[in-house]
C-alpha cells in the first residue's frame, strides 16, 4: 500500500451493502453516542445528573401501566398517521395535509353522533362514524388529488392549505355545537348515553385503537410490497413517464392511492373522538400530521420499520414531557435533547452508506464506528442522509457543482 | 517541452464502490500534443479513471504524476489548479444563465465581476480554436451541440491544458462531430493532452494518435494508433476475437404488419413534427428508420406505441389474415391488451423504459406485473426472467437484486432489450437500442434483433449509424424533417445515397 504523505485526512467513499446487524449496531451506536452527547450537555447547562435525567425520561414514558398504555395509545394514533401517508409519499405525492384530512374525518365522526346520537342505535351508529370519517379524509385528499392529476397542481402547497380550510370549518362547527352555549367548546359528546364510542376492551379504552393499528401496520406493509397497486404507486413515484410507457394511468393511480391516504387519515379522526378524545377541537390532530412526516421518512417509508420511528418519537415526547414538570425546565429544553438524539439518528445513515478513510501513519483505517469522527463530521452526515440515499455519481455530481459555483 | 515526460501519469490507481472494483491497479500516461483515445467495454472502468483525474473520486491506492511531479487531487479545484478539465457525458450547466455567465460561475477572480472583459476572453478562445458560439446566448436556447461547446469552452476558460473528454460524439450529428474532432485537432497543434471516451471505432482510427485500452477495471494495453485496427482493438477490449460483420439473414415470410397513412405529428408547442408519413412495416424483417436526429424518429415510434397524439392519418395493425384495426385513439395498455404485442425499447432508457430506482427483477415485472386476477404481484416469474436476461445477455451486474441505477449504460440497455424481447412482441420498435453501447454489446443486440427477425416479428430499427442499418436493415425508411424522404433496399442501398435523402428530401434524385 503506498502511503502519500499529501493524502487528505478524511475521504469518504461508498460502502457496498452492509449486513443488518452491523447497519443497526451503527443505529445503536449512534442513540449511546447521543445520549452521552445530552448527559454532558445536560450536566453542563442545568447541573443535573444526566443518569437521573434518562431515568426520569424513562419512567415518563414506562413509569406506570396506566403512562405505558397512553404511551401506546399515542404510537398507535402516530403510526396510524404515517401510515396514511406513506403511501402518497411512496408515489412522490408529498401529503402535508394529514392534520387537516384527520380534523375532516373526526368532523364527520362528531357530527354522526351529534346528530344521530339520540336516534340510532349504537353499533349501527360507530358504523356510520367510520364510514363517514372514511369518505371525509377520503374527499379532503381528493381535491387536492384530482388538481395535481388533472393541472399538475403542486400537492405540497395545496394540501397544507387545506389543513387551514379544515381547521376553520372544524372551528365554525365548535361554535354551533357548543356546550354549554356561550363557552366555545362542545364537551364530551354524549356523556350520558355514551353513544358512538367505542367499546372498551377488556376493561382498557386504548386497547381497541392499538389492536386497529396493528391491523392496519400488517395490511399497508402488505399492500405496498405485494399488490398490484402498490407496484404501480411505486413505478410513478419513481418515473411518470415509465409508468405511461408501461400503460399504468398516472392520474388514476394518484387518485386512487390519495383517496386512501386521506382515509386512513380519516379513520385516525375517527379514532381519536369515537375512541379516546370523545369531543371534537380544533387542536385534536396537534400537528401530528406533521410528526407523521418525519417518522415515515425516518424508516424510509417501511411500515413495519414506522412502528420503531413512531416508538422512538412518541417515547421522546412523553420522556421529555416528565423532564420539564419534574425538574421544572420548561418543554423547550425536552425539544432540544430530542433535537440532538434525531440529530444522531439521522447523520448515522450516513455511515451505513459510506465509509471514512482516515490517513493514519500512512495506512487508511477504516474510521466508521469511530465516535470521535462520528460527532466531527455528524454535520455533513445529516446534510448527506437529508438528501435521503445519494448514489455515489449523485455526489460526485454534487462535489463537482459545490466546487464549480 | 520534453516530449518524454509525460503530462499525466498515473501509477497503480485502484479505486473499488463497495464489493465492485472498477479500477485495479491501472497505469497510464498521457503526452502533450497528442489526441489518446480510451477504450473498453460499457463498466470497464473509463469514466471512473477519469473522474479520478478531475477530482470527483479520490483514489483509493495510487499515485498521480503531473509533469513529473507527484500531485493530490481531492477536488475538481486541485484539477483545474493542476490544469485537468474534464467534459461529462452529462453538462453541468445552469439553463437560465448566459454562455458567459455559466464560463465564470464560481471563478474566484479579483476585483469586480467584469462580464465584457471575460466575453472578451471567450470570444479570444473561440477564435483562437475555431469554436462558433454566441456568449450572451442563454443555455436553454442551445442545441446540445452548442452546449459541448460552452463545455469546451468553460475548461479552456480556466486554463485546462489537459482535457478529458468522456463519449463527446454520443449527442452529435455527423457534421457536428467533424467540427468537434476540428477543434480537437487545433488544441493538439497548441500542445494540448486530449483524451477522449468514445465506442465508436472509426472516430478513433479517425481522430486519436495513441490507443489505451481497459478491461474490467484493469489496464490492458496500449499502441499507436496507425499500428493498429478496429479487429484489434475490440479483440483487446473484449479479451477474446469478435467478429465484425453484421449477420443479415434473409427476411422471413414477410407480411404487413402495421400500416402508416397520412401520418401527421405536432409538439405541444404546435411545430409540425411528422408530416404525411406512409410507409409499411412487415414481420419477419427488419426496417430500418434513418434521417438526422431530431427529424421525427422519435414521435414516430411514440405514436405507434400510443404515447403520442396524432394530428392526423392512420397506424393500422394487421393481422395475419389480412384484418386491419386502428391503433390511434388507444392508449398504450389498450394496445397491449387487444393482443397487439407492440415492444418499445425508447430513446430514453431511464426516463422511460425502466425505474432507475428498482431492481432488476421489479424493472422485468413492469409489463407483466397486471397478469393474473390475484391483487398480488408474481415475482417469481420476474425474478427468473431476470436471470435469464443476464445469463443471456451478459449483463454485468453484482445480483438480479441490484438497483438498476448502478449498472452501466450498456447493461441498463441489455436488461430494457432483454425485457421486451421476453414478452414475445409481434412487433419490437427500438430507438438507438446500441446508443453508448460498447461493441460487443452492439453486436449480443444485433444479433437478438436478427433472432427476433428469424421468429417472424416485425423489427423497426431506429439508428444513427448509416454503416450500422445498411449492413442490418432489410429496407430502409429515409425521414427528412419529418417526411418520407425514400425508401431503399437496405442490400443495394449506397451510403452516399442514404446521406444525400437525410438532408434533402428525395435525395439523389433531385440532384441537378
Amino acid at each position: 500500500m503506498h502511503n502519500n504523505p499529501k493524502e487528505p485526512l478524511i475521504h469518504i467513499t461508498k460502502r457496498g451493502a452492509l449486513p443488518w446487524h452491523r447497519a443497526w449496531g451503527i443505529r445503536l451506536l449512534a442513540i449511546l453516542v447521543a445520549l452521552v452527547v445530552c448527559g454532558v450537555i445536560t450536566t453542563i447547562t442545568t447541573g443535573l445528573d444526566p443518569l437521573a435525567v434518562y431515568a426520569t425520561m424513562f419512567s415518563g414514558a414506562f413509569g406506570t401501566v396506566r403512562r405505558s398504555w397512553i404511551l401506546g395509545q399515542d404510537l398507535a394514533i402516530l403510526l396510524c398517521i404515517s401510515l396514511a401517508l406513506t403511501p402518497a409519499f411512496r408515489m412522490h405525492f408529498w401529503n402535508l395535509g394529514g392534520e387537516g384530512q384527520i380534523l375532516a374525518g373526526s368532523l364527520a365522526t362528531a357530527s354522526c353522533m351529534i346528530l344521530f346520537g339520540e336516534t340510532l342505535p349504537g353499533p349501527v351508529l360507530i358504523l356510520l362514524g367510520i364510514v363517514a370519517s372514511l369518505a371525509a379524509g377520503a374527499f379532503w385528499a381528493l381535491i387536492p388529488a384530482v388538481c395535481k392529476a388533472r393541472w399538475n397542481t403542486n400537492e405540497t402547497l395545496f394540501t397544507l392549505m387545506m389543513n387551514y380550510v379544515a381547521t376553520q370549518l372544524v372551528a365554525y362547527f365548535v361554535i354551533v355545537w357548543e356546550v354549554p352555549k356561550g363557552s366555545g367548546k362542545i364537551g364530551i359528546i354524549n356523556q350520558s348515553t355514551e353513544a358512538g364510542w367505542l367499546p372498551v376492551l377488556a376493561g382498557n379504552r386504548y386497547l381497541l385503537n392499538i389492536l386497529v393499528v396493528a391491523v392496519l401496520t400488517i395490511a399497508m406493509y402488505v399492500y405496498l410490497t405485494y399488490s398490484k397497486h402498490g407496484y404501480e404507486i411505486s413505478v410513478v413515484g419513481e418515473s411518470e413517464a415509465t409508468a405511461r410507457y408501461v400503460g399504468i394511468k398516472v392520474g388514476k393511480t394518484i387518485i386512487r392511492t390519495l383517496l386512501l391516504s386521506g382515509a386512513i387519515c380519516g379513520l385516525t379522526g375517527f379514532l381519536l373522538v369515537a375512541g379516546t378524545n370523545h369531543t371534537l377541537t380544533t387542536t385534536l390532530a396537534g400537528g401530528q400530521g406533521f410528526t407523521a412526516v418525519m417518522v415515515a421518512w425516518l424508516a424510509k417509508f417501511n411500515p413495519l420499520g414506522m412502528i420503531l420511528s413512531s416508538f422512538l418519537l412518541v417515547f421522546l415526547r412523553r420522556g421529555a414531557g416528565e423532564i420539564s414538570t419534574i425538574y421544572g425546565l420548561n418543554q423547550s429544553y425536552g425539544d432540544i435533547l430530542t433535537g440532538i438524539i434525531l440529530f444522531f439518528i439521522i447523520g448515522s445513515e450516513f455511515f451505513i452508506s459510506y465509509k471514512l478513510h482516515i490517513r493514519k501513519s500512512g495506512k487508511k483505517v477504516a474510521a466508521q464506528e469511530s465516535t470521535a469522527a462520528e460527532s466531527a463530521t455528524a454535520e455533513t452526515a445529516a446534510e448527506e442522509t437529508a438528501a435521503e440515499a445519494v448514489a455515489a455519481e449523485d455526489t460526485a455530481d454534487k462535489k463537482e457543482v459545490g466546487a464549480d459555483v | 517541452m520534453d516530449k518524454m515526460t509525460p503530462a499525466v501519469a498515473l501509477r497503480g490507481i485502484t479505486k473499488t464502490f463497495g464489493p465492485v472494483v472498477a479500477n485495479d491497479h491501472v497505469d497510464l500516461d498521457i503526452f502533450r500534443g497528442e489526441i489518446l483515445a480510451l477504450l473498453g467495454e460499457n463498466g470497464s472502468g473509463k469514466t471512473t479513471l477519469m473522474n479520478m483525474l478531475s477530482g470527483i473520486y479520490y483514489p483509493d491506492e495510487g499515485q498521480i504524476f503531473i509533469d513529473g511531479e507527484e500531485v493530490t487531487i481531492r477536488s475538481p479545484k486541485d484539477a483545474f489548479d493542476h490544469g485537468i478539465g474534464m467534459i461529462h457525458q452529462h453538462f453541468k450547466l445552469v439553463d437560465v444563465l448566459t454562455a458567459t455567465e455559466n464560463i465564470i460561475l464560481g471563478l474566484k477572480e479579483k476585483g469586480r465581476l467584469d462580464l465584457k472583459a471575460a466575453e472578451k476572453r471567450i470570444r479570444e478562445i473561440c477564435d483562437a480554436y475555431g469554436f462558433v458560439i454566441d456568449p450572451s446566448q442563454k443555455i436553454y436556447e442551445m442545441s446540445v451541440s452548442q452546449k459541448q461547446t460552452v463545455e469546451i469552452v468553460k475548461v479552456l476558460y480556466r486554463g485546462a491544458d489537459i482535457l478529458i473528454l468522456d463519449e463527446p460524439t454520443a449527442v452529435l450529428t455527423p457534421q457536428e462531430t467533424d467540427r468537434l474532432f476540428a477543434v480537437l485537432r487545433s488544441m493538439r497543434a497548441d500542445g494540448k493532452a486530449i483524451i477522449i471516451i468514445t465506442h465508436k471505432m472509426h472516430e478513433v482510427l479517425d481522430l486519436s494518435d495513441r490507443v489505451a485500452v481497459l478491461r474490467k477495471g484493469q489496464y490492458i494495453g496500449q499502441m499507436a494508433t496507425r499500428d493498429t485496427n478496429a479487429q484489434e482493438m475490440t479483440d483487446m477490449m473484449v479479451g477474446r476475437s469478435v467478429s465484425l460483420n453484421i449477420r443479415r439473414p434473409e427476411p422471413v415470410d414477410p407480411k404487413p404488419r402495421i400500416l402508416l397513412e397520412g401520418l401527421t405529428v405536432r409538439s405541444p408547442e404546435g411545430i409540425l413534427k411528422l408530416e404525411d408519413v406512409s410507409f409499411e412495416v412487415r414481420s419477419g424483417e427488419i426496417l430500418g428508420i434513418a434521417g438526422i436526429s431530431g427529424c421525427g424518429q422519435k414521435e414516430l415510434l411514440e405514436a405507434i406505441a400510443g404515447l403520442q397524439k396524432v394530428e392526423a392519418g392512420h397506424i393500422y395493425y394487421v393481422e395475419d389474415n389480412g384484418e386491419k384495426e386502428e391503433l390511434i385513439g388507444k392508449d398504450p395498455l389498450e394496445i397491449q391488451k387487444m393482443g397487439v404485442s407492440l415492444s418499445f425499447v425508447p430513446e430514453d432508457r431511464l426516463g422511460m423504459g425502466l425505474v432507475a430506482n428498482m431492481d432488476l427483477s421489479d424493472n422485468m415485472m413492469l409489463r407483466s406485473f397486471r397478469e393474473g386476477h390475484s391483487v398480488f404481484t408474481d415475482r417469481k416469474h420476474p425474478h427468473e426472467l431476470a436471470e435469464r436476461v443476464v445469463d443471456e445477455l451478459e449483463v454485468n451486474t453484482p445480483s438480479v437484486s441490484t438497483i438498476v441505477r448502478r449498472l452501466s449504460g450498456g447493461n441498463v440497455q441489455k436488461v430494457l432489450v432483454g425485457r421486451e424481447i421476453a414478452s414475445a412482441p409481434r412487433v419490437l420498435l427500438t430507438a438507438y437500442a446500441v446508443r453508448g453501447l460498447d461493441i460487443n454489446s452492439s453486436y449480443t443486440i444485433y444479433d437478438l434483433l436478427n433472432r427476433q427477425k428469424e421468429a417472424g416479428v416485425a423489427v423497426v430499427y431506429v439508428g444513427e449509424d448509416l454503416d450500422v442499418l445498411l449492413e442490418l436493415a432489410d429496407r430502409i425508411v429515409v425521414l427528412c424533417g419529418g417526411k418520407v424522404s425514400g425508401t431503399v433496399d437496405g442490400r443495394t442501398a449506397d451510403k452516399n445515397e442514404v446521406g444525400l435523402m437525410m438532408t434533402r428530401l428525395g435525395g439523389g434524385t433531385e440532384r441537378a
